[in-house]
């Protein structure tokens, strides 16, 4: 196959790096009382005394420290005035939203540890205040920006009720989900919330990342950061297949699942393991057709952390499998490890597949316009 | 003739029929233990691969008695005479690879390697093993090692993908020490001791989550032999991975290159591109092979592993992943069989070859 390559690179963004729809930009607080505004007295309280407490030895931070300051930010995101990257408005538009005249940023708030929160209660009041937050500081003064619902999967109730009540409204795009949950998505006692997610004309995304409790892979924790990263694909993985296999596509027929900051060449390998070892333990699993069919149907991928193949034309045949419809570009600023539209493919994608991918399908997706 | 002939299978799994078959292979203490205890009844089957499970038990390999995988003249029947096997190396699958006291632990394997001698080797010489380890001690599965290393038919060492700490930390060190010392791969097979749900997302529902997860082991678990150094630390070091499904490790080698070069400084051991590290030390069984059955889904992947030297030959028996002689993966042509059924198997493993 004849691939062309990139063309040489350029200072300033072309023309056709403009406009596109950025799936993954992450917000942060400036310090953690930034969420006491949208608490209760008694978990504002809570918060300054107790404070989260997740399934791990470390207070606060991550077991596996990054290999840049403010767990792993881009270096020249540091707002001048304080706070760290992704905290300051004026700094975002510049260095992302305005620089590439971004048509809608999606909203990936990995802040308020609702998600691994050990207790619910806050957990779910965490969930509350972040979604008001995310509006009053970001959607609300940029409406380029769309929010993501915050929930506690682990509190049923007030996930179903935070579901409902953001369901009319335009500020929201999709409800994100932790990757690393106690049990697979698919087990039976989340249905009621993906049920909901899809009701309310949400996508649900699932950003890589978080802490379960659970060793990082299924060998148990490893040393470094170095394994750490890549052992987040893995977990995406258990997701694809829990869904999968627990049929939770034939009960929520409209749900859509965005798999956020996995990558994705790995997804034809993980579709064609599960069709072949599905058919000889389809009694066990009695789904009404093969799982790739599914996979295509329900699934899409965000692009960061990119995967460079060593031949860069290998990307193409992954995109292909995956369908170009269902991949979507994402910058995943302010991290260190963001993407830059001008050089994220190595491969110089069809015309069409690029128009695809930088805006039309995440503005159809998320209905968007 | 069959295309096979002359083959050597990488990948075959007796099956102990009995725990009491192992008792005249233990010493006198261990046996009275098992006796004592009533564990000659059970038969400690591990739960990473249920014997009856479709998956597990091709059906035209299933015996009237015992295990499938248990009877030695069924073997030469299904699998040794019909695909003209040159030699075929045993890897045994048994909970007592990962009892939690690991003094029963290597006891049993103790048993199974001593069985595996006297009841397989000793009466089919095309017949080669892997040395069972208690593999949740490093100290007790070197000492193993150096048990059965003077039995050059023991090829290779055998462990599993996930088990208590990821395969790299040091603690696993004295087996690979001892592997390479006497110049015995390390065969890394699918499953899982439990210790540890699949992944981080937490623990599914059915078996065929579990199986599929086995893949995303392999790649846990090369990520830490990796990350930790251990290519650096036993230079000559080999390792098989057995079972694996193969077509996971184009994506995963992008991916762990991707982060070797943004994070190297935290493991400045790792002086090299994973990739390259992974094309001169890593092998891998060729049964099952996870792509669609067609040639060019099997050619895509052959130029993404970027390798001819990497596949070796297996049959699983009496694992059903293909029927009737359809062992070879659609579209390998005879040049890239002839090495994994030969040339491979014979670089990897030095003890196939005389002395």
């Amino acid at each position: 196959m004849n691939v062309t390559l990139r063309e040489p690179r350029l200072d300033k963004p072309g023309q056709s790096h403009l406009g596109f729809v950025d799936c993954d930009v992450h917000p942060f607080f400036r310090t953690p009382a930034d969420f006491d505004p949208y608490l209760s007295a008694r978990w504002r309280e809570h918060r300054q005394t107790i404070g989260n407490r997740s399934r791990q030895g470390l207070a606060k931070g991550s077991q596996y420290p990054r290999m840049s300051p403010g767990n792993g930010m881009r270096m020249d995101a540091w707002p001048t005035h304080g706070g760290p990257p992704g905290s300051d408005l004026r700094l975002m538009q510049e260095q992302l939203l305005d620089l590439f005249d971004v048509r809608y940023g999606l909203l990936a708030p990995l802040v308020g540890g609702a998600a691994a929160e050990r207790n619910v209660e806050f957990g779910a009041a965490m969930a509350v205040a972040v979604n008001e937050w995310q509006c009053a500081e970001f959607c609300d003064p940029d409406p380029r920006l769309k929010a993501s619902v915050q929930i506690t999967l682990e509190h049923e109730g007030s996930a179903l009720a935070e579901i409902e009540k953001r369901g009319g409204d335009r500020r929201f795009a999709q409800v994100n989900i932790p990757p690393r949950g106690l049990e697979p998505l698919g087990r039976h006692r989340y249905r009621k919330i993906l049920a909901a997610c899809a009701a309310n004309g949400f996508p649900i995304s699932l950003h890589l990342g978080g802490t379960s409790g659970h060793a990082s892979t299924g060998g148990g924790w490893p040393s470094f950061y170095h394994e750490e990263h890549p052992s987040y694909v893995q977990s995406m993985q258990t997701l694809v297949t829990s869904l999968v296999c627990e049929g939770v596509f034939d009960e929520v027929p409209d749900l859509k699942v965005v798999m956020v900051e996995g990558g994705f060449a790995w997804l034809p390998a993980l579709a064609w393991r599960l069709d072949k070892h599905w058919k000889r333990l389809r009694a066990e699993v009695p789904l009404k057709k093969a799982p790739s069919e599914y996979i295509r149907e329900h699934f899409w991928v965000t692009t960061q952390p990119i995967e460079e193949p060593e031949r860069a034309s290998d990307m193409i045949p992954m995109i292909e499998w995956i369908g170009p419809e269902r991949v979507m570009f994402s910058t995943d600023y302010p991290h260190w490890d963001q993407d830059d539209p001008r050089y994220a493919f190595k491969v110089k994608l069809p015309d069409e597949w690029a128009r695809m991918i930088y805006r039309e399908n995440a503005l159809a997706l998320y209905r968007l316009d | 003739m069959t295309v096979t002939q002359g083959a050597i299978d990488c990948d075959i799994h007796p099956a102990v029929p009995t725990t009491q078959a192992l008792l005249p292979y233990m010493d006198e203490y261990w046996r009275e233990h098992m006796l004592r205890r009533g564990l000659e009844r059970d038969n400690f089957d591990m739960a990473a691969f249920p014997v009856n499970a479709p998956i597990n038990a091709r059906p035209d390999w299933k015996l009237e008695r015992g295990p499938p995988g248990s009877d030695l003249a069924a073997m030469q029947l299904h699998v040794l005479e019909p695909m003209g096997t040159s030699l075929a190396i045993c890897n045994v699958l048994h909970g007592a690879q990962v009892m939690m006291s690991e003094d029963l632990s290597a006891a049993m394997c103790r048993g199974i390697n001593n069985w595996l001698a006297a009841e397989w080797l000793d009466r089919d010489p095309r017949l080669r093993a892997s040395i069972v380890v208690p593999v949740h001690s490093g100290e007790l599965a070197a000492e193993e090692i150096e048990r059965m290393a003077g039995d050059r038919r023991f090829v290779q060492v055998l462990m599993l993908a996930m088990t208590e700490l990821p395969l790299g930390r040091r603690q696993t060190w004295p087996i690979y020490r001892a592997a390479e010392k006497h110049g015995l791969p390390i065969g890394i097979h699918a499953g899982s001791s439990f210790r540890h749900p699949p992944s981080a997302g937490g623990w599914g529902s059915t078996y065929l989550e579990d199986y599929v997860s086995y893949a995303e082991g392999f790649a846990g678990a090369l990520n830490s032999l990796l990350a930790e150094g251990v290519f650096q630390k036993f230079p000559e070091l080999k390792v098989v991975l057995i079972e694996s499904g193969v077509t996971w490790m184009p994506a995963s080698m992008w991916r762990v290159n991707k982060t070797w070069r943004g994070v190297r400084s935290e493991v400045p051991w790792l002086n090299r591109l994973p990739s390259e590290i992974i094309r001169e030390r890593v092998r891998m069984t060729a049964q099952p092979l996870d792509a669609p059955p067609d040639a060019a889904s099997l050619e895509m992947v052959l130029e993404q592993l970027g390798s001819e030297d990497m596949l070796l030959f297996a049959s699983d028996y009496p694992h059903w992943h293909y029927d009737g002689a359809e062992v070879l993966p659609v579209g390998v042509s005879a040049g890239l069989a002839r090495k994994m059924m030969i040339d491979n198997p014979l670089a990897t493993y030095s003890r196939l070859s005389p002395a």
